[in-house]
C-alpha cells in the first residue's frame, strides 16, 4: 500500500510506480544436503574463549554513544569483515536506566557469536567500562576516546587494530558441538490470529523438544503477557519464581501502563498490523504469544533487560519490551545466539549479531513478501502439517542456521539494533 | 481431512479464526477445533478476511468472548452467529 500525503509536491511520480508488481524470477539452485536424524543433535560453531559457544564470527565496531557512531561506521567502511553496529543513545543517562545502557553493550560484546570487539567512545572513562566488561570473557578487546585525538586519528588508530583482529578472527575454526550448546530465544512480531494458531506453537513445540536436552532458551514481552498472566504465573518453576514474575508484571502495569497511558492503548498494543490481522484485544494477543513457550516448559528465573542467565540450562524469562528489535537486541546481549521470531503479517526484523529465524503460518505472507521467511508453517492451517511436524521442520532449520546457513534476515541487510531507553536522561 | 476455513482453539470458545484468503458471506464453512479435532459446519454471514474471527453463537453487548478457552475481552454490540466479530464490536477489558 503506498500512503500518500502532500502528493502534489512529487508531481505524479508515484503515479507512475503505483501497481507495479515486482515478481521473483524462475530460478533453481542446487539442493544442498541437510541435516537429518542424529545429525540434528550438533551442529559446528565457534568456541570461544570463555567455553561458550557462537554461531556467528563477527569483529564488532561497538560505539559507547551516538556521538561515536561517525567513527565506527568509518572505520567499519576502512576494513572489511567488519561490523559497526550505531545506536542513538549513551549520554546523560543514570541510574537503572544507565546499567540497562551498559549490560546492553557490554552483553553485546560479550555474546559468543562475537570474536573481538573495538569500543568507540567519546571518552575513556565509561569506554573503558565496556572494555572491561567485554574483556571478562577472555575475547579480544580495545577500546578509545576521540575528545583530545578527533574522529580522524581514532578512526586510524582503531582501523589498524580492526585489520588484525578480522585476520585473527577469519583463521578461528568451527568445531562440533552439541545443541545442548545452543541459547534459542524467542520473541513474535507483526502477530497475528495465525501466529497463536501456528508458527508460535511451533516455537513452543522446538523449547518442549529442546529445553530437557538441555537448550537454553528464553521468552519476555512483559506488556504482551496482559491477559495471560495468570497462565505465565503458573509456568514458573516454583511457587516463588511466579510470585517474583506477577510482582515484576504487576509493577509494569501500575508504573509504566497505568502512570503513563491515554487511552486504553488501542493501535499500540495491539498494534494496527495486529488489528489488520484480525486481534482485537491484547488478552487474545497475550494469549497466542504464550503458545511459546509450549505445553511442558517451566520457567526457572527472571532476567533484567540484558542480563545473562546464571541458573543452568533451561527457559528463562526476560523483562523486555515488546517492540522487537528492543527485545531482540536485549536477548541478544543476554548471551542468546539464535533467535525464533514467529510473525503473522510479516514482521521484515533482523539483529546484527545474532540470526533470526522467521516463521509464519500465515498463506497471505508467505504469498506476498516470502523473501523473509525462513519457515513455512502454513500447512497447520491446511491441517496437513501438525505443531510437532511443525516443531521439527525449525529445529532443521535451527540447525542450519547454527552451521553457517544465512537467515532471510541476514541476506536482506537487516541489523536492526535498538537501545532500551527507561526513561528521559539527565 | 478437506481444508477448513475456519480454526477454533477450544470446544468453550465463541470464536473461530477464518483460514483462507477471500472468504465469501454465505459460505457453509468447514470448521475445526484444533484441541480434539473435531468439526462442524457455520455459515458465514458477511466476508471477512483471513485472520479475522467469526461468531460461534449469538453475542449479546456486554458478554465476555471467549478465545483459547479463556476470556479475550467484551462484546459492545450485539454479534449475531456466523457475523464478522472484531474492533467495532468487541473490546478489551483491560487498560
Amino acid at each position: 500500500m503506498s500512503i500518500v500525503a502532500n502528493f502534489d509536491l512529487v508531481k505524479g511520480k508515484l503515479g507512475r510506480i503505483k501497481g507495479r508488481k515486482i515478481e521473483a524470477p524462475e530460478f533453481k539452485v542446487p539442493m544442498v544436503k541437510r541435516p537429518t536424524g542424529r545429525s540434528l543433535d550438533s551442529f559446528h560453531g565457534w568456541r570461544r574463549e570463555n567455553g561458550r559457544v557462537g554461531v556467528r564470527n563477527h569483529v564488532l565496531l561497538l560505539p559507547l554513544d551516538d556521538l561515536s557512531n561517525a567513527a565506527c561506521e568509518a572505520v567499519a567502511n576502512n576494513i572489511k569483515g567488519t561490523l559497526a553496529i550505531p545506536h542513538a543513545y549513551g549520554r546523560l543517562q543514570f541510574g537503572e536506566d544507565l546499567e540497562v545502557h551498559f549490560r546492553t553493550l557490554i552483553g553485546t560484546g560479550s555474546n559468543p557469536n562475537v570474536a573481538a570487539v573495538i569500543v568507540i567512545g567519546i571518552e575513556d572513562g565509561w569506554t573503558k567500562r565496556v572494555v572491561d566488561g567485554i574483556a571478562k570473557t577472555g575475547k579480544p578487546v580495545v577500546g578509545f576516546g576521540i575528545e583530545g585525538h578527533g574522529d580522524i586519528a581514532t578512526i586510524a588508530k582503531a582501523s589498524y587494530v580492526a585489520k588484525e583482529f578480522v585476520q585473527w578472527a577469519t583463521e578461528l575454526q568451527r568445531e562440533k558441538c552439541g545443541i545442548e550448546e545452543l541459547w534459542v530465544s524467542t520473541k513474535c512480531g507483526e502477530s497475528d490470529t495465525t501466529t497463536g494458531l501456528s508458527s508460535c506453537p511451533t516455537v513452543g513445540n522446538m523449547y518442549d523438544k529442546w529445553i530437557p536436552r538441555g537448550v537454553y532458551g528464553v521468552f519476555g514481552e512483559t506488556s504482551e503477557i496482559t491477559g495471560a498472566e495468570h497462565l505465565c504465573k503458573a509456568r514458573a518453576a516454583t511457587p516463588e519464581v511466579g510470585e517474583r514474575w506477577y510482582k515484576m508484571w504487576k509493577a509494569y502495569q501500575d508504573d509504566v501502563i497505568e502512570a503513563h497511558k491515554t487511552d486504553d492503548l488501542s493501535d499500540s498494543q495491539p498494534t494496527k498490523g495486529n488489528i489488520a490481522g484480525g486481534l482485537t484485544t491484547i488478552e487474545e494477543k497475550a494469549l497466542g504469544n504464550l503458545e511459546k513457550i509450549g505445553r511442558e516448559c517451566k520457567f526457572i528465573d527472571i532476567l533484567e533487560p540484558a542480563e545473562a542467565p546464571t541458573k543452568g540450562p533451561g527457559l528463562y524469562y526476560m523483562d523486555t519490551s515488546s517492540a522487537a528489535a528492543e527485545c531482540v537486541t536485549l536477548m541478544a546481549a543476554g548471551g542468546y545466539v539464535v533467535h525464533t521470531f514467529p510473525t503473522g503479517q510479516g514482521n521484515v526484523i533482523g539483529n546484527p549479531i545474532v540470526p533470526v529465524i522467521k516463521i509464519t503460518g500465515n498463506p497471505k505472507t508467505m504469498r506476498t513478501m516470502p523473501e523473509h521467511i525462513d519457515v513455512d508453517v502454513s500447512g497447520i492451517l491446511r491441517r496437513d502439517l501438525t505443531i510437532s511436524q511443525a516443531g521439527d521442520a525449525l529445529i532443521q532449520n535451527i540447525v542450519r542456521t547454527a552451521n553457517g546457513r544465512m537467515t532471510a534476515a541476514e541476506a536482506l541487510g537487516h541489523r536492526e539494533f535498538s537501545m532500551t531507553k527507561l526513561y528521559r536522561s539527565a | 481431512m478437506s481444508k477448513p476455513h475456519l480454526l477454533v482453539h477450544e470446544q468453550k470458545d465463541t470464536v473461530g479464526v477464518v483460514v483462507v484468503e477471500g472468504l465469501k458471506a454465505g459460505t457453509d464453512m468447514l470448521c475445526v477445533v484444533t484441541h480434539d479435532n473435531s468439526d462442524f459446519r457455520l455459515a458465514a454471514k458477511m466476508d471477512i478476511p483471513i485472520g479475522h474471527k467469526v461468531a460461534l453463537k449469538d453475542i449479546k453487548k456486554g458478554d465476555t468472548i471467549w478465545k483459547y478457552g479463556q476470556d479475550i475481552g467484551k462484546a459492545v454490540a450485539d454479534i449475531g452467529k456466523g457475523e464478522h466479530l472484531h474492533v467495532h464490536n468487541a473490546k478489551t477489558k483491560r487498560w
